[in-house]
């Protein structure tokens, strides 16, 4: 059995379906959702890549290099601003993260 | 002169009902009376004009919109005349009785103002009425008709401190509002099928009608049969035919001079004045012609049996005044519009005589209705008494067969009685039966008031008789004119109403189709049974009436006792009102209720209330718990929301 591009797409449906899931079933910790995002965006990677295999054009595989790139920024900053929220609220609990509400 | 006629009323009724208080009350009673003195004078020197043919006077442009153009303008002709001299003359005649009757009304107490008003109202009244009979086309004549209308439900009600007076100025205007309805659908139904509601047109349109097909609910009719049938409708409202009478009786609510003006000398006889006016379209109208002619007949019965047993002295009267226009529109059911003119103006002298004088005896008993109360009466109100009885005599048709003698009702009612056997068909057969049986109940009831009010032993409130008095000259005035003219209108009358002149003297203002109608003519070569039996009947009844209440008093009452259930019949007005009530009234009070009780406060109310209260919290509620603050929840709601739309985008690719 040849892979094709078609298994490609499904473990990243399944990754980016893993990753939504993440979210919303944590209720513990922010750190879970950082790494669902990144979950995500890993989902989308495997996209990118698989098409741009497939079609024969390169631009997808540049792209999943930018993405990467601002992932790991991203994961930076969150991790960050996490920091801080530690220090400020002496949890990172998402049952705590509520201040948005009305 | 026609034009001072119709506007001195209204100057009258504008100066005293605005200007009364600058004037002052008696001033403002002296100058109504005085510009309808003045009309009626005008009106009699106009009615010994002879007009050729209707004479129009316009006064202004009125409506203009599309092919509807209508004028106001005056037509003179004999018709008209007719009515100007009723009504001018009844009115002024009334306006100066009110001047002592409504002298010192128990009704209102010291210091309050009410007599400007009331002359107000009557002058408008007269002025509306006015407008009615000089209509030259329908609309105008509309106008006439709602304005009566209007002052008919203002003077029923203007004792309004009176609840029943109140309930009876209702009753009236609804009732004839479903006339006016059919009225209106008359003038509408006019309108579609000539393109004009001016009288000349709509009259030289009448055979044409009567060829054309109309669909009317469903069914296909002669066009003109289906308006004469509309118009007709509107004349029972108004002149208290059988169906539609229920208001009249209850009317006798209002001051007596009011009764007397409206509601037996003018208001009521605008459905006769209207069917003769209508009579070049009625002519060709033969179904519709049968149908006035059997209610005419039949109210005559129905309200001459309903008027043998009333104790109210007003509520007699008003069943006769009922009774007298069923015999008119027998009249003109048979085709004799001249007759039923005829019999207008003798009842107009003596029904407004009677209703004066039943007014003078009320005042002199202190305001007593009840005739069980009267008695007695004869030598304390001695001028009154002539004039009822004078009335009496009238009204019951007393005089010679085969001569000149006798009041004027015997000449018109026996004209009309003629009339309707000369007719010779099952319609006018029906009719001779009905109205000789309802003369000899005419004779009975109109006795059997004389006996209890004037004869007898004085009866109820010992201290009331002894302080009955004569009326004060202003309102014995009235009677003595009105009682001559029920002694002479009729002889003088009768050859120019029924008599050889009548053609020449009616001109065109009434039409007769001579090659169907010949029953002016029939009528003068009836058998000589038939010339006799109204006279017959009418001794019949007085006779009776004469055993029951001065010879055998004891008898009615046996009689009563006896025959228990036709005397309540009769006593409850052939339960007219209680048949109503059941089938309109109560239902449309149920269906008030339920649209009330569950329409507007369940349905409306608590629809409103319900969404209020109830749905739009629960939705906040819903609402206030999405906005939880935790950024799963707003996540979860961007990825349902992303998700709608991309399902909604693949399955109809953007387009809606």
């Amino acid at each position: 059995m040849s892979i094709g591009i078609e298994h490609y797409l499904t473990v990243a449906a399944m990754l980016f379906v893993i990753g939504i899931f993440g979210i919303f079933l944590n209720r513990k910790n922010i750190i879970v959702i950082l790494m669902s995002i990144e979950l995500m965006l890993l989902a989308v990677n495997i996209n990118m890549v698989a098409f741009s295999s497939y079609l024969g054009d390169l631009a997808g595989q540049i792209f999943t290099l930018f993405i990467l790139t601002v992932a790991a920024a991203e994961a930076a900053i969150g991790l960050a601003i996490l920091v801080v929220f530690y220090r400020n609220r002496g949890s990172i609990d998402v049952a705590d993260v509520n201040v948005m509400k009305g | 002169m026609p034009t001072i006629i119709l506007f001195a009323p209204l100057v009258g009724a504008l100066l005293a009902g605005f200007g009364w208080r600058v004037m002052g009350e008696r001033n403002a009673q002296y100058l109504t009376t005085g510009l309808l003195l003045l009309a009626a004078l005008l009106s009699w020197i106009v009615f010994f004009r002879q007009y050729e043919s209707a004479e129009i006077i316009p006064i202004m442009r009125w409506v203009e919109s599309g092919s509807l153009n209508v004028d106001w303008a005056i037509r003179m002709d004999r018709l008209t005349q007719i009515m100007l001299v009723v009504v001018t003359t009844v009115s002024s005649l009334v306006h100066m009785y009110s001047l002592a009757y409504m002298e010192d009304d128990p009704q209102w107490n010291e210091g309050e103002n009410y007599k400007a008003r009331f002359f107000a109202y009557l002058s408008f009244f007269t002025f509306t009425m006015l407008m009615l009979v000089t209509a030259d086309n329908l609309l105008q004549m509309f106008f006439g008709w709602e304005g009566v209308g209007v002052a008919s439900y203002l003077l029923i009600g203007f004792y309004y401190k009176k609840p029943s007076a109140n309930a009876a100025a209702i009753k009236a205007f609804v009732v004839n509002r479903i006339g006016d309805f059919g009225f209106a659908l008359g003038i509408f139904g006019l309108f579609l099928m000539t393109d004009s509601i001016g009288f000349d047109v709509i009259f030289g349109q009448g055979s044409a009608l009567a060829e054309t097909r109309l669909n009317f609910l469903g069914m296909d009719f002669a066009a003109v049969e289906i308006i004469t049938f509309l118009l007709f409708i509107g004349a029972m409202g108004k002149s208290a035919q059988l169906f539609l009478h229920t208001w009249l009786p209850d009317a006798m609510e209002g001051p007596t001079p009011v009764s007397a003006l409206i509601h037996a000398a003018t208001m009521v006889t605008a459905g006769v004045f209207l069917v003769a006016r209508m009579s070049p379209i009625f002519e060709y109208a033969p179904g519709t012609l049968i149908f006035v002619t059997v209610i005419g007949a039949s109210t005559a019965f129905v309200a001459a049996s309903i008027g043998l047993v009333q104790n109210d002295i007003k509520r007699v009267i008003a069943y006769s005044t009922m009774s007298q226009l069923g015999y008119m529109f027998a009249a003109a059911g048979v085709g004799v519009y001249q007759v039923a003119m005829f019999h207008l103006f003798t009842h107009a002298f003596f029904k407004a005589l009677l209703f004066l004088g039943a007014g003078s005896v009320i005042t002199a008993m202190h305001h007593e209705q009840d005739m069980r109360n009267y008695g007695a009466l004869r030598k304390k109100i001695p001028y009154t008494f002539w004039a009822m009885m004078i009335g009496t005599l009238a009204i019951t048709g007393v005089g010679i067969p085969l001569t000149y003698f006798g009041f004027s009702g015997f000449f018109s009612k026996d004209a009309i009685i003629e009339s309707t056997f000369a007719a010779g068909t099952a319609a006018g057969s029906f009719a001779f039966w009905m109205l000789v049986i309802a003369a000899a109940m005419t004779a009975f009831y109109s006795w059997r008031l004389m006996f209890m009010t004037f004869y007898g032993e004085a009866k109820g409130d010992k201290h009331t008789h002894d302080h009955a008095h004569e009326s004060p000259i202003e309102m014995l005035i009235p009677l003595g004119v009105l009682a001559l003219g029920a002694v002479f209108s009729g002889v003088l009358g009768y050859s120019y109403f029924f008599g050889e002149a009548v053609g020449e003297w009616f001109g065109t203002s009434v039409y007769i189709n001579h090659e169907t109608n010949t029953v002016l003519e029939a009528a003068h070569n009836v058998p000589v049974w038939v010339r006799f039996s109204p006279t017959i009947a009418m001794l019949i009844g007085s006779l009776t009436a004469w055993l029951f209440y001065v010879a055998k008093p004891g008898l009615p009452a046996a009689l009563a006792k006896r025959n228990h259930g036709l005397y309540q019949f009769l006593l409850n007005k052939w339960y007219f009102d209680e048949l109503y009530n059941a089938i309109f009234v109560k239902p449309a009070l149920k269906l008030g209720r339920f649209l009330w009780k569950k329409g507007d406060g369940s349905m409306i109310d608590g629809g409103l209330n319900g969404l209020a209260m109830g749905i739009i919290p629960w939705l906040t509620r819903l609402a206030g718990r999405w906005q939880s603050g935790y950024v799963f929840t707003y996540a979860l709601a961007m990825i349902l929301g992303v998700g709608a739309l991309i399902t909604w985008f693949m399955f109809t690719r953007g387009t809606l």
